[in-house]
């Protein structure tokens, strides 16, 4: 399944990399609900929301700029951050 | 044995036998490392936890190396039901072999002819400490975890490892629960050999992937 990564930028504690963020990748594996680190970092009692492995080709991530289009970049993402394409 | 000399060193600055001497490491500490013992030593006057225990975790996490982590790879190379194991769901099969690893949450990655995978964290420093013990300094510097996403080919090469064009790299990236290991290929030369001498093949950065398995030298 394909999904994109939301481009937003807000303040605090975020575990989405920049440099995934509008990028496009197809789900690799279900990984489970997990505290969303946005709350627990302020302690704020975290809301359980799902993980997911997502697989990113470089040539999506880097453009015409990476080093080898084919290979892969693999990233947990929150499913609040993602959006089906 | 070879010694780091320094040839800039300022001359009068030798030892008597030849060595420079080395600067003390005089800084005074800074504002997190104040707040850090302020914060311990209030938890322990008040009486939350004892300094024997804060010990204690010191030395259990100072006795965990990437031997615990060569001793799982030793056994996947050789025992295709813990292996399969190991892929569904490596921190309860790494637990099962008695290991300590706390509450980490473990994936384990496989290479093949056709996959390498390598590990980072983009965003600070994850590692599975719980299992291989503390990360190597490199792998916390901003160079390799910028680089390793960017270039990866370029990183490992500078590692000592060249992969061909037809092997795809996978980088994992660290970034929220998850902890990895990656199980690196059984070099040929090794297939056979009984586990405890098979554990010797495996390398702290094989493990990383920025390695591979290799004979004990």
């Amino acid at each position: 399944m394909k999904v994109r990564v939301h481009n937003n930028w807000p303040p605090g504690h975020v575990r989405t990399p920049g440099y995934l963020r509008g990028k496009t990748g197809e789900i690799e594996r279900k990984i489970g609900l997990f505290s969303n680190p946005e709350q627990n970092a302020y302690r704020h009692a975290p809301e359980q929301r799902e993980l997911l492995r997502v697989r990113f080709k470089m040539s999506e991530v880097w453009g015409a700029n990476a080093e080898n289009p084919n290979d892969v970049i693999e990233a947990e993402i929150y499913s609040h951050w993602l959006e089906a394409v | 044995m070879p010694h780091d000399h320094n040839d800039s060193q300022a001359p009068g600055t030798i030892s008597p036998s030849g060595h420079p001497y080395r600067p003390d490491d005089d800084r005074p500490l800074t504002y997190w490392q104040n707040m850090e013992i302020a914060v311990r030593e209030l938890l322990v006057e008040k009486g939350y936890i004892t300094a024997l225990q804060i010990q204690n975790q010191i030395d259990t996490m100072d006795a965990r190396s990437p031997t615990n982590g060569a001793n799982v790879v030793a056994r996947a190379w050789t025992d295709p039901e813990f292996k399969a194991a190991l892929m569904n769901d490596a921190a309860q099969a790494t637990r099962d072999m008695g290991f300590d690893i706390g509450p980490m949450h473990l994936i384990a990655v496989e290479n093949s002819d056709m996959v390498h995978n390598v590990v980072v964290c983009t965003l600070c420093s994850c590692y599975p400490r719980n299992l291989l013990g503390l990360p190597p300094d490199w792998y916390k510097s901003r160079a390799y975890r910028s680089r390793a996403v960017i270039e990866p080919r370029k990183v490992l090469t500078e590692f000592g490892l060249v992969l061909s064009e037809n092997v795809q790299v996978r980088v994992h990236d660290s970034t929220a629960d998850m902890r990895y290991i990656v199980i690196p290929s059984q070099p040929e030369a090794s297939k056979g050999l009984p586990v405890p001498d098979l554990v010797k093949w495996v390398t702290r950065d094989s493990m990383i992937g920025v390695g591979k398995a290799h004979a004990p030298t």
